[in-house]
């Protein structure tokens, strides 16, 4: 175990050698030298075709993948390495159990319940499927301080919904949800539960035997790992009845001009050439995590977003989402300046070297949702977002300019 | 802690804007979007004679995008479509590829937003009012 302190940030290139405070980890992370000289390494001395070639380096590559595979079925504590199914990103992900799950499983009359806290990535293929399979999306809204009230969701539960969709850490407010108690719920309704786990993964340590997910997706470039590599899990006992989603190579047992036979799972939902030197850095990367642990990762993250609540709780005007309590925020700070537009905000930060986030986060519904609490018509915010090699003087850099902008924008 | 684009100028405008009114008398409304960020503004136009004699606008959306619609109300007013017209053509023109010494003082205290053309995330809020007001009284040229 190697201990998480200041130092982290020299095994990082870009944060080593950058000016400006990177606060926008929520968006995605930077990656660490590791995960990139191992993409490299891949690509330097094991690529082939992975799959289909006899040959050494065929294999070479195809061990690479499969232990990939292995090692994120590992990182969440899947049953088994073919519960896990390599994609792009979580948005294809969800996609991906939109299509074949929803499509198959979804009829005339059913429900869909889907958090109203859902970036749209958990809410658009939701709503395209019950638009095709005339089925309705009902939305589970959270408290104005941003809980969910369990009770709430037993009133929503009926012998019509089939599914239920929900995030994790919500990119906006950051609150963790009980998965687990929501699990228990779906389940003794028969439904399925599809998790969001795109901002959790890089800052808790996620265990979907015990959430209790059915699902359970998330993107590699959030936790350390390069763009473009996603995994959906998703239980054995489903994917094995799912119809493929995507057509092509590599998906298939056999085919003749009559008949197809798909190949077993994961590799019946990887059609076409797979993104080796992708899933090698999400190996990587999850290497990288388990070096320092979650639970120094936590305490850092908490550490730093207490800097952060601290001195923002001595501003008046700022309006913190989702509570100012460290507990209620899993990296993700997202707020309101009064008076200041957030794309406002955003720019006076980007003009002090500061990266934060202004708008929606892809989370429409829910900013109009919470709006009408804080009596703004502004739907949206600023949003900043703590990874591990964030430090303490960053934070403060923040704070700092958090507190000039008001009299920047000709306010008192 | 230097800051360019928000300069007394702007600010007052945000803060305090002329023009950010509902127009009793307006007889040309259109809503313009942005839809990349969720600025918006409703224009209001009273055209007489082919004139503008009165405008103004309501919406939501950051500084930039109030102050320039508040700065574009207060130059229109009082001049022919055509003559506004060119004035987008020429805030366009400013904000996309830059302008000369002799069109930037044309465009007057809309000149001051001259530095969003560095900054490609802000020019969308600069043109929305401007490019309402294009929108809006384009096709009532060749009627008056
Ligand atoms: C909660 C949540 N879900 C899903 C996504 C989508 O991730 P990606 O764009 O990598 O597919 C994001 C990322 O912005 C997110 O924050």
């Amino acid at each position: 175990m190697l201990q998480l302190d200041d130092k982290i940030r020299d095994r990082f290139s870009l944060i080593k050698n950058a000016h400006v405070a990177y606060l926008d980890n929520g968006a995605t992370t930077q990656k660490p030298d590791c995960v990139l000289k191992a993409v490299e390494k891949y690509y330097n001395e094991e690529n082939a075709n992975p799959m289909r070639g006899i040959y050494e380096l065929s294999v070479a590559a195809t061990d690479a993948y499969e232990n990939a595979r292995a090692a994120a079925a590992e990182f969440i504590n899947a049953g088994d390495a073919s519960e896990i199914v390599f994609t792009r990103n979580a948005s294809e992900s969800v996609n991906l159990i939109a299509y074949s799950y929803g499509m198959s499983q979804v009829n005339e009359g059913d429900e869909i319940i889907v958090s109203t806290a859902e970036h749209h990535s958990n809410l658009l293929p939701w709503k395209h499927v019950a638009e095709v399979k005339k089925a309705k999306v009902v939305f589970y809204d959270p408290e104005p301080d941003g809980e969910f009230d369990i009770d709430k969701l037993s009133t929503l539960l009926s012998d019509k919904t089939k599914i239920v969709a929900i995030t994790q850490v919500s990119n906006v407010i950051g609150r963790i949800n009980d998965i687990k108690a929501i699990s228990k719920l779906v389940h003794e309704k028969g439904a399925v539960l599809v998790v969001d786990g795109a901002q959790a993964i890089a800052h808790i340590r996620v265990n979907v035997k015990d959430l209790g997910a059915d699902f359970y997706v998330f993107s590699g470039h959030k936790m350390y790992a390069p763009m473009g590599i996603g995994v959906m899990y998703g239980r054995k006992e489903f994917l094995e009845k799912m119809p493929p989603f995507l057509f092509g190579g590599e998906m298939i047992e056999s085919v003749t001009k009559e008949r197809t036979t798909y190949a077993e799972v994961p590799h019946k939902f990887e059609a076409g050439t797979v993104n080796v030197g992708g899933a090698v850095g999400l190996h990587a990367a999850m290497d990288f995590i388990k070096q320092y642990g979650f639970e120094q990762i936590v305490a850092r993250e908490n550490m730093l977003t207490s800097v952060a609540l601290d001195g923002m709780r001595e501003m008046p005007y700022v309006d913190i989402i989702g509570g100012d309590m460290v507990c209620n925020h899993h990296g993700i700070v997202a707020f309101r300046v009064e008076g200041v537009h957030p794309h406002d905000v955003a720019q006076i930060f980007a003009d002090a070297g500061v990266c934060v986030r202004a708008g929606h986060h892809c989370a429409e519904p829910l900013h109009r949702y919470l709006a009408q609490f804080a009596g703004t018509r502004i739907n949206s915010s600023t949003r900043m977002s703590i990874a591990m090699y964030n430090t303490v003087s960053e934070v403060e850099r923040f704070l700092d300019v958090l507190s000039s902008i008001r009299g920047l924008m000709g306010l008192s | 802690m230097s800051n360019s684009l928000y300069n007394e100028i702007i600010n007052e405008h945000n803060l305090r804007p002329y023009h950010k009114r509902a127009l009793e008398n307006a007889n040309y409304t259109l809503e313009g979007v942005n839809p990349s960020c969720g600025d918006e503004i409703t224009l209001e136009l009273f055209i007489e004679d082919g004139i503008i004699k009165d405008a103004a606008y309501e919406g939501e959306g950051c500084a930039i995008s109030q102050a320039s619609a508040d700065i574009m109300a207060d130059m229109v007013i009082g001049k022919t479509l055509d003559e506004a017209i060119h004035l987008s053509d020429l805030f366009l023109k400013m904000i996309k590829e830059g302008v000369s010494e002799e069109e930037l003082e044309e465009l007057e205290e809309a000149g001051i937003l001259e530095s969003v053309s560095h900054m490609p995330a802000r020019v969308k809020c600069a043109v929305l009012g401007w490019r309402t007001m294009k929108e809006l009284i384009e096709p009532l040229k060749d009627n008056n």
